[in-house]
């Protein structure tokens, strides 16, 4: 236990700040160029989650116990939103026989 | 702290592979092994309760629902639409201004040092529990609706139209 607690002394929290920063523009990187609408949604769950591990770090790192509270409210909604998102995608891949987001583009004009 | 640096090194080798895997199958693989790095950054962090959780609910549960979702589609490599490589590399240079965007306003930030020792059990359980049972007591019920409203609708969007027979 002492050696895990001896981690926040020794990494800066700038270190964290940019991993999650790293991690969040993989994210958009991956809703920008995939056409997969599935890929897009493990996309969007990936920037999800490195808000998460930022939120972790900056509650460990400045003593207070709100910020993992957050996290965990964040991740009920991350289970809501994928129960959707997911009957969304079976939806339209029952209707256009294809996860395609090219094909959803009626609503762009 | 050099485990730090490892973990740090492997979500991030995970989370490219997430995303320029072609088969979406291994993509999904790939999230979880990102995932479960995430999980070891919580340990050595020492929120053992988010470890925990997103160990079982990301790992477990929505992990499970998405390669549910991938095996019902019966999608592989062949089916995989592509965007031209032109809109993939303006892709991958607006995401590298954000990224560039993001560190150099961290440069500017002055963040200080670890200002008092941190508590070292805040992320445990029983600590926790006290948290989000006092304070953030409303916003646990109203989580509650939410996933409700949730389930309802994920039902109601996945049914089948009565209307459309082929569906």
């Amino acid at each position: 236990m002492d050696n895990i607690s001896a981690t926040i002394q020794v990494v800066p929290l700038n270190h964290y700040i940019l991993l999650c920063a790293i991690i969040f523009t993989i994210g958009v990187i991956g809703v920008l160029i995939r056409r997969n609408a599935i890929i897009i949604f493990m996309s969007i769950e990936l920037m999800l989650n490195s808000v998460n591990l930022l939120l972790a770090a900056f509650s460990a790192y400045s003593g207070d116990a709100s910020g993992q509270v957050f996290v965990f409210f964040i991740m009920a909604l991350a289970a809501a939103e994928v129960a959707v998102g997911l009957a969304i995608i079976v939806m339209v891949y029952r209707n256009t026989s294809s996860i395609d987001i090219n094909i959803l583009n009626r609503l762009k004009w | 702290m050099s485990l730090f640096y490892f973990v740090a090194f492997l979500s991030i080798l995970f989370s490219l592979l997430v995303i320029f895997t072609k088969n979406p199958v291994y993509s999904v693989l790939y999230l979880i092994a990102t995932f479960f790095t995430f999980t070891i950054q919580y340990i050595l962090l020492n929120a053992q309760f988010l470890a925990v959780v997103n160990f079982i609910v990301y790992m477990g549960a929505i992990m499970v629902l998405f390669l549910f979702v991938l095996m019902l589609m019966n999608l592989n490599k062949e089916t995989e639409p592509v965007k031209s490589n032109l809109v993939k590399i303006i892709g991958v240079i607006a995401g590298g201004t954000l990224l560039v965007t993001l560190v150099g306003s961290i440069k500017a930030l002055q963040t200080s040092a670890v200002s008092q020792l941190p508590n070292s059990n805040i992320g445990l359980v029983a600590n926790l529990g006290r948290v989000l049972f006092s304070e953030f007591l409303l916003p646990f019920e109203l989580s509650s609706l939410l996933l409700l409203s949730a389930m309802v609708g994920a039902v109601l969007l996945a049914k089948k139209d009565k209307r459309t027979q082929n569906g």
